[in-house]
């Protein structure tokens, strides 16, 4: 049996009162249900204060760069489709540097869960906007408020068929550590957006916002149906849904590599006559 | 050199299968035991435009292309006019009748109907045909070569078609005589390969142990990947194109950190896009091969034509100090040994390492000696999860700053990287005297990297009165250069560099200081190696010969420079 506490405790960087803390122990809890061991995991993450994260569980780490968790992540995974790869940081990190590779990754179809750390802020950076900030949101870099318009990634992600599109709220463990067991178990990829207060930077989107609206979607959403995920993935005001919107089908990228076949390339016997083989076909 | 050397042009538009036809005229004379020296040049553009293929033999030793043409195949009109003028005494030109019309019946141009003979529907294969009369090669021998490359790709039926218009083309090439063109027959030397530098390197890399490459498509880069593919399922290797050169370099340092050897192989502006993760490999210490296929830039500059001019670039690339080393091979079958190289280097000192090639190496076709592939070990991935002291740290701090690599889960360790600067655990930290101890580490490697380093190769005269110094794809052309001013009677050497950093000033500095005359000749105008030279040992070259017009150097081009007139 795996237990949260085999993830270890660990001092962290982060401010007290932070969404984060919770969201770790939803993780540790999701991870333990779905009973996955420490030794089995690889975390990859990217830059700032969420990508810190996998620093305070006693896993496989490759903390790479801003940005570029998913790439790191699914080169490893093609390398070891044994290991459990599991993507942790920020939402700057992933839908703002990262937005390429997260599209990538979507329609790859990987199979790696992403777990964002939603603050709809830069934290590490002290309080920029980020792709999720609302429009109108004030910052020190955006005096004039935020112009752009929010980006959604559930919204995106069910629209490109990503095999599994989650959200869930760090004020809410229990539920999180839920969607987190069920992310992991579910083939391909899947993101967990996690929406996690900024108490030092997002005055805007408090614990007490998302307490007031976030609702957990009911029996009667069915996450089979890809047009009715969409339309709740469009709920975002007064109400905010958590849950699983869309669950997928598609057979996971590693599995439609025809070399992983033989299994994981780590390990691999060296087959020299293979190869003479191959330049004989230079003659 | 007494032998005779034949350098065949075959010219046309983009679209005319000129890349097929030149590969196929290059096996054909493989196989019948000659060297080859191809160079392909080509636009920018699918279809249309102007390209060539250059297939230089000879039964004897070559290295570089030539300037110069003996025969010349034009698939369309406009070949005629654009290579006469590059004819050389004696030399023919094969012409499409409906095409040599009005260019002027030159005693040079042997008109053919093309169309009209048997087989004209693949009336490239007719021109082959012509082309192997014209050198004197052996009729069914050249046929059977075409042929089974047709049946390998397009079915017996294709192979027996092509293999009559072949015979159409062959027996009116035949009619008319070689006559000065025909090559002395070659004995021997059936048995080689016929390779380019950018397979050799995919070779090379497989021999290694490489089983991940990811990569985003640049030329002239892609061949390399392009070859990986084409052995991936027998050889064991997953090649992934990457949604963008970022996603490429990243993916193959997440590869290689989980225990796949992993490469990526790129061209300038994709490099550029690189540079942050060649400064994560250099941080979690990560093996990582990067091939990184000259182009003339900046920016997107000529796409399809050649230049050395990303030396400094490579060197300097990534932000913050780690070691590295750069190997830049100037044939083809040191692509191969270079890169088994770059992938053992990469792996016993954890980082990145660098193989420095260029479009006329990437796309050179040779005749090579096959590589004792059987006996070739691959690296060992890791260190043995044994040996490893516990509690495992990932970048304990050692002597020569090589520390145990593990890949995640070996020997039930945990494995943790940072790209922060981090303790001996892994973790990240911002304690200053983690750093130090860990930045001294890192760079400790420097040193071993440096012990390894290979020395410059020395060719020609032994007391040179002249030396030739160059690094890269120029070797041959300077080989060349250097035997035509040694039999002129002035003793000239070459002096190349197949590794161009570390330099070690000990092994080579007092020959370049003993000769009265140094030139370093590169492919690009500012000087970049001679700058290197200089900084790293105080030489300064009194001459240099660059060349950024986008095309190879060839041994014409030195010997003008240095004022030896014209070979
Ligand atoms: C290439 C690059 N650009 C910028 C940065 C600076 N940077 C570090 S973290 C960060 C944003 C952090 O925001 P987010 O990803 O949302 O994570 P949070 O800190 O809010 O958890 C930025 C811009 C960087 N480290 N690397
Ligand atoms: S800056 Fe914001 S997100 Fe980061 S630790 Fe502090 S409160 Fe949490």
């Amino acid at each position: 049996m795996v237990t949260p506490e085999d993830f270890g405790s660990h001092e962290t960087a982060w401010c007290p009162g932070c969404g984060n803390f919770q969201l770790l122990e939803g993780v540790k809890n999701g991870l333990a249900a779905a009973g996955i061991a420490p030794r089995e995991v690889l975390f990859v993450s990217g830059i700032g204060q969420a990508a810190k994260a996998p620093h305070y569980l006693d896993v496989n780490v490759f903390d790479g760069l801003h940005g570029r968790a998913l790439p790191a992540a699914t080169g490893a995974k093609l390398a070891d489709p044994r290991l459990e790869v599991i993507v942790e940081s920020g939402d700057g990190c992933c839908y703002g540097e990262g937005g390429n590779h997260f599209l990538a990754a979507i329609r790859r179809n990987i199979g790696i869960t992403m777990i964002v750390h939603d603050n709809q802020i830069y934290g590490l950076t002290k309080g920029q906007a980020s792709p999720t900030s609302a429009e109108g949101l004030v910052t020190k870099a955006q005096p004039g408020g935020v112009t752009s318009e929010r980006f959604d990634p559930l919204s995106i992600a069910i629209a490109m068929h990503a095999n599994f599109v989650a959200r869930s709220f760090s004020g809410m463990p229990d539920h999180l550590a839920r969607v987190v067991a069920e992310a992991v178990r579910h083939p391909g990829f899947a993101l967990v957006d996690v929406l996690q207060p900024c108490v030092s930077f997002n005055r805007i989107n408090t614990f007490a916002w998302y307490k007031k609206r976030v609702y957990e979607l009911g029996g009667d959403h069915d996450p089979s149906d890809r047009e009715a995920a969409a339309a709740r993935a469009r709920e975002w005001g007064d109400r905010i849904p958590v849950g699983v919107f869309f669950r997928g089908d598609r057979a996971p990228f590693e599995q439609r590599v025809p070399v992983l076949r033989d299994g994981p390339l780590v390990g691999r016997e060296h087959d020299t006559a293979a190869l003479a083989r191959i330049m004989d076909g230079f003659r | 050199m007494n032998e005779r050397v034949v350098n065949t042009l075959i010219a046309g538009e983009a679209g005319q299968g000129l890349q097929t036809l030149g590969g196929l005229f290059a096996r054909i004379l493989v196989r019948a035991g000659y060297r080859i020296v191809v160079t392909q040049s080509y636009m920018s553009r699918i279809r249309g435009g102007h390209n060539t293929f250059a297939v230089r033999a000879s039964a004897g030793k070559i290295h570089a292309p030539d300037e110069r043409v003996d025969l010349l195949l034009c698939l369309d009109a406009p070949s005629i006019a654009i290579h006469r003028e590059e004819m050389r005494e004696g030399g023919v030109i094969v012409a499409d009748r409906a095409d040599a019309e009005g260019a002027g019946d030159g005693e040079g141009l042997f008109a053919v109907p093309f169309d009209e003979l048997p087989g004209g529907i693949v009336r490239g294969t007719v021109a082959l045909g012509v082309l192997c009369a014209l050198l004197g090669l052996d009729r069914a021998e050249a046929a059977e070569t075409v042929a089974h490359a047709f049946e390998k790709k397009k079915g017996a039926e294709v192979a027996q078609a092509n293999r009559e218009a072949f015979y159409a083309g062959f027996d009116r090439g035949a009619a008319r005589g070689g006559g000065a063109l025909s090559l002395p027959a070659a004995p021997g030397g059936t048995n080689r390969l016929v390779m380019n530098g950018n397979q050799a390197i995919a070779l090379g890399a497989a021999s290694a142990g490489v089983r991940f490459c990811s990569f985003y498509p640049m030329t002239p880069a892609t061949s390399v990947p392009l070859t990986l593919i084409g052995m991936a399922e027998r050889a064991g290797i997953v090649v992934e194109q990457a949604e963008d050169e970022i996603a490429a370099v990243n993916m193959a340092i997440g590869a290689s950190f989980a225990g796949a050897t992993a490469m990526t192989a790129t061209s300038g502006g994709g490099f550029a896009l690189m540079q942050e993760g060649v400064s994560l490999a250099g941080a979690t210490e990560t093996p990582l091969v990067v091939v990184v296929a000259q182009r003339p830039g900046p920016a997107t500059g000529l796409p399809t034509r050649t230049e050395q001019a990303d030396l400094d670039f490579v060197l300097y690339a990534g932000h913050g100090e780690f070691p590295r080393a750069i190997w830049a091979p100037g044939t083809v079958e040191q692509c191969f040994h270079l890169a088994r190289r770059a992938v053992e280097s990469a792996e016993r000192w954890q980082g990145p390492m660098f193989l420095l090639t260029d479009q006329f190496l990437a796309d050179s076709l040779r005749a090579v000696e096959p590589f004792d592939i059987e006996r070739l070990p691959a690296v060992r991935v890791g260190a043995d999860p044994a040996s490893v002291e516990t509690p495992y740290e990932r970048y304990r701090v050692t002597g020569d700053g090589v520390s145990p690599r593990l890949t995640p889960g070996a020997g039930g360790h945990i494995v943790v990287a940072d790209s922060d600067e981090h303790t001996a655990d892994g973790h990240l930290t911002e304690n200053l005297e983690a750093r130090v101890l860990q930045h001294g580490k890192r760079l400790r490697k420097g040193q071993g990297i440096r012990a390894e380093a290979a020395p410059p190769e020395l060719i020609g005269d032994e007391r040179p009165e002249l030396f030739i110094v160059c690094w890269g794809s120029t070797r041959g052309a300077a080989v060349e250069a250097a035997e035509t001013i040694s039999a002129s009677g002035t003793p000239a050497a070459v002096m190349h560099f197949s590794q161009v950093w570390p330099l070690v000033a000990e092994a080579f500095l007092p020959a370049l200081e003993a000769a009265p005359r140094a030139v370093c000749v590169e492919g690009n105008a500012a000087g970049q190696f001679a700058g290197l030279v200089r900084r790293e040992t105080g030489f300064a070259f009194g001459e240099r010969i660059n060349r950024y017009d986008g095309l190879p150097i060839t041994p014409g081009f030195i010997l003008r420079g240095l004022g030896h007139g014209d070979a």
